[in-house]
């Protein structure tokens, strides 16, 4: 206790000066400035695109039906999936966190393993049970069950964290259950859940390959309809720009709620656990509605899969059996793109995320704002506006491999950020200090102390980051070299010509490598990666 | 080995300076306390010294070579200075032998024999080589670092109150081993800490630094006996202050006429003497001041006593062995063993440092235990 208190004084007495005087090397400055402004650029290019069009122009390419239906389209379709994973999300955590559910922990692996599954997986596995599905009720059951994770998941995080004596006193007041829920849990929720509900909407404008399978019409599937077709000119970049800036003003509005996420505890004393309700007689409509959610955003998806992955018979629907060649060569192109955009995408994060956990101060900060605007930007953006600047500027770019890792690197260098940061947090500053008063330079730190202790934290955010990466669709299908097809470009090629039998092995191997690659995340997570740390 | 010698070293962060002109000198092999509340600026000064900040003003030089000027600043890694911080800063991913070797030139650090006599030079038996050190306790951690320090056979080592985060019994074991590591290695040391007893018993010098300058500089003995100001008195341990005055080479107060340690110009004084010098004894002196006991204050091996003086009504505080401790309600003779220090009074009746309790049943009773019994006052 004693040392803690002298051990913080002394981190306070340091840390608010560092802010002021350490001046960080010129050469992980450049790095960092390099990472930031590679995302910055199809923003930019974006947007002067979109400047450059005549006013009148402009004006009237926007204020147009289309437009006005694509955003209906998109808006409400934001609106609605948000609050229904709203629901979704903060009922199954109530459930999984507040009562006596049997096998808890089966459940809150079960209700947190749908985020290994792309949307548009889980839209192909609904758009091939049944043709009634499609358009904006389709999309918006797809949205919901791909995404309620991004709710559920924090959400329960805040749950454990609550004091149950807050409820007990609030209940010792003469508050109802309900009252005390709406009274004093929600509003300790309201961070967690609000940001989980941006990041929905967030998802949900950014999405592509669901809503094209569902011929459900967004932005998105807007703007690679126009690419395909050959119209991709003044329109096309006023309508990115139009996305760009609903994605904006969401990821803003998630900034915000995030920064001011936390509830000081007031008080001293040790927390307790809370104890879990007794479900009673309801246990049973619960553990059905449970089972339900896990069999419509697991089951289906994998049933579906499986049941087409036994469907040779049908010819007429699957022109051509994939051969066994094909498929490892997706498969491999899918691992070997994963891999080099992870490690793009941890080695453009590493300068930023170490600026900003090492020299916090307002350029820092600056740097590591812009690295998470990537997060605004859609894959469909980034894409469209690499293709324009490498035609333009570097004509041996275009379409070479090196361009999509760039655009893997960009798209997923927050996820990457958030890894980093989290891991350089938790090395403290003392060990690195050591090492140089023992003689060794920055190089040598790096290798020594800082590249050991952070290996665990970044090979877990690798796993994060090559996961997304070996399943991503949208910038894969736009910036993959000619003849290089991934398992994502296949079930995609496949489903959009109705060959659901040909998609499935393709299909079947993704959700593979995406469940296993999961599980051996989640493994080193739950290993304590800094045990016996004083 | 090496001489330490700073300079007017001057450092201010965003605007506010936190050391205004700091001059230190350490002769070669020896070890200085350096003493200071926290706040005072003794983490900032370690940190210009071991290179980890840059100095706005002032030298630091180590054995006649400049590290730091306000033109000059030698990278941390080039200045062979040890540093043993506060919490240890273990690597945890290392063992415990890995953790010795790390400072050492490549091709040694598979030296077994040499760190086997690294650790033994701090006491750790050679069988933990191989453990991780977390498995170590904290004392054993902190000799530890003491000994991944002293491997690349620094100029000079830095101790940043490497004792703070042990507990009492641990902390003195640790602190006379680390002593004696630091003695046998003959490595010139700086050891900051803000406790006055640990001061007081590692250094040979003791350099009390007070809102970012040298206050006093002195042997542990003299600093105790003959602190420059009241304010330094109470600062490094329980004082009796007493108003009085000098004449004729002594201090004249209510305890009697008493010597002085230090020559004082005549006139109104405080007189300052130890609790511990003010006794009781047996066969007083006819004109022994007297006294009755108002508290007790028992702490096993000794016991401080709460006395209000008969003729003046002052109260003054003593400091007996336990075993001899009186009873609340007894009157007693008293007699002061020993020099006393007289501070001249700036003007009549007021003090010119800081305003005095007039009373000292008005001082802080807490802080007494702290250079008694090796408690160290500490935030919870």
């Amino acid at each position: 206790m004693a040392a803690t208190a002298s051990a913080s004084q002394a981190g306070v007495e340091a840390a608010g000066v560092r802010a002021v005087v350490a001046r960080p090397p010129a050469a992980l400055v450049a790095a960092a400035l390099v990472g930031a402004t590679l995302v910055l650029l199809p923003i930019l290019y974006t947007i002067a695109e979109a400047v450059s069009v005549d006013f009148r122009d402009a004006a009237g390419l926007l204020f147009r039906p289309l437009v006005a239906r694509l955003l209906l389209n998109t808006v409400s379709l934001v609106i609605a999936a948000s609050f229904a994973t709203a629901v979704i999300g903060t009922a199954a955590a109530w459930l999984v966190e507040r009562m006596d559910l049997p096998g808890r922990n089966v459940w809150s692996a079960l209700l947190a393993a749908p985020l290994a599954i792309p949307p548009f997986v889980t839209s192909y596995a609904w758009v091939s049970m049944s043709n009634e599905l499609q358009d904006f009720a389709g999309a918006l059951l797809v949205v919901t069950f791909a995404y309620y994770p991004l709710v559920y998941l924090p959400v329960a995080a805040a749950l454990r964290g609550l004091d149950p004596a807050l409820e007990e006193t609030a209940r010792s007041l003469g508050e109802s259950a309900w009252g005390c829920f709406l009274r004093v849990v929600l509003p300790q929720l309201r961070p967690a859940l609000l940001g989980g509900a941006l990041l929905v909407a967030l998802d949900t404008l950014t999405e592509f390959g669901a809503f094209a399978l569902l011929r459900f019409r967004t932005f998105t599937t807007e703007l690679y309809a126009q690419y395909r077709t050959g119209l991709a000119g003044p329109e096309t970049s006023l309508l990115a720009l139009v996305l760009v800036a609903l994605c904006l003003a969401l990821l803003f509005a998630e900034f915000r709620v995030r920064g001011d996420a936390r509830y000081a505890r007031v008080g001293v004393g040790a927390r307790r656990m809370s104890t879990p309700a007794a479900l009673g007689w309801a246990r049973f409509p619960v553990l059905a509605a449970l089972g339900a959610l896990a069999v419509a955003t697991l089951g289906v998806p994998i049933g579906m899969i499986d049941y087409w992955l036994f469907q040779h018979a049908q010819a007429a629907i699957s022109p051509a059996a994939p051969s066994s060649p094909a498929l490892a060569q997706a498969l491999l192109n899918s691992v070997g793109y994963g891999l080099f955009g992870a490690a793009a995408a941890l080695l453009m994060a590493s300068p930023i995320g170490y600026l900003a956990v090492r020299f916090p101060s307002r350029w820092t900060v600056l740097i590591e704002r812009a690295a998470y605007l990537a997060q605004g930007v859609p894959g469909i953006v980034v894409a469209l506006a690499l293709i324009s600047l490498t035609v333009q500027w570097v004509g041996p770019l275009y379409q070479s491999p090196a361009l999509l890792v760039l655009a893997y690197a960009i798209l997923f260098l927050p996820l990457a950020l958030v890894s980093v940061r989290a891991t350089l947090t938790q090395i403290p500053p003392g060990l690195e200090e050591a090492a140089r008063s023992l003689g060794q330079n920055s190089a040598s730190v790096a290798w020594r102390v800082v590249a050991p202790l952070a290996a665990n934290g970044l090979g877990a955010g690798a796993a994060l980051v090559f996961i997304f990466v070996s399943t991503e669709l949208t910038a894969t299908l736009l910036l993959s070299p000619i003849g290089t097809r991934t398992l994502a470009t296949e079930v995609w090629a496949n489903t959009s010509s109705v060959a659901f039998a040909a998609a499935a092995p393709f299909a079947a191997l993704m959700l593979c490598l995406s469940f296993a690659v999961t599980w051996l995340f989640a493994n080193r997570l739950s290993r304590a990666a800094f045990a016996g740390w004083s | 080995m090496a001489r330490l010698s700073v300079n007017r070293l001057s450092k201010a962060f965003a605007g506010t300076p936190v050391l205004r002109g700091v001059d230190l000198e350490v002769a070669s092999g020896s070890l200085v306390a350096v003493l200071g509340a926290s706040g005072s600026g003794k983490t900032t000064l370690l940190r210009l010294l071991s290179g980890f900040e840059r100095t706005d003003s002032g030298l630091i030089e180590i054995d006649g070579q400049t590290v730091s000027s306000p033109g000059v600043h030698l990278a941390p890694e080039k200045r062979r200075i040890g540093y043993v911080a506060q919490e240890g800063s273990l690597f945890p991913h290392l063992s415990v032998a890995d953790n010795v070797a790390f400072g050492l030139p490549r091709a040694e650090r598979r030296n077994r024999w040499k760190v086997e006599a690294l650790l033994a030079s701090v006491d750790l038996p050679v069988s933990y080589a191989s453990r991780a050190p977390h498995q170590l306790s904290g004392g054993e951690q902190q000799r530890l670092a003491l000994a991944r320090a002293l491997a690349p056979a620094p100029k000079l080592v830095l101790l940043d109150e490497p004792f703070s985060s042990l507990d009492a019994a641990l902390r003195v074991e640790t602190r006379q081993a680390v002593s004696a590591a630091l003695a046998a290695s003959g490595a010139t040391a700086l050891l900051v800490t803000h406790d006055q007893s640990e001061a007081l018993a590692m250094g040979l010098q003791v350099a009390v630094l007070r809102r970012g300058v040298m206050a006093q500089i002195a042997t542990p003995e003299i600093l105790y006996r003959q602190p420059i100001d009241i304010a330094m008195a109470r600062f490094v341990g329980e004082a009796v202050i007493l108003p009085g005055t000098v004449r004729g080479g002594a201090a004249l107060c209510a305890l009697g006429r008493l010597p002085l340690a230090r020559p004082a110009q005549d006139g109104l004084v405080d007189v300052m003497a130890r609790p511990e010098q003010i006794r009781f004894p047996s066969r007083p002196n006819v004109d022994a001041p007297r006294a009755r006991v108002l508290s007790v204050t028992f702490y096993g091996h000794d016991a401080s006593v709460l006395l209000e003086l008969e003729a003046s009504a002052e109260r003054v505080m003593s400091l007996v062995p336990g075993y001899r401790a009186p009873r609340p309600g007894e009157d007693v003779h008293l007699r002061v063993e020993g020099t006393v220090m007289a501070y001249p009074r700036a003007d009549n009746g007021t003090e010119s440092a800081e305003p005095l309790p007039s009373r000292i049943s008005q001082l802080p009773m807490e802080p007494l235990s702290v250079g008694l019994l090796g408690i160290k006052e500490d935030l919870p």
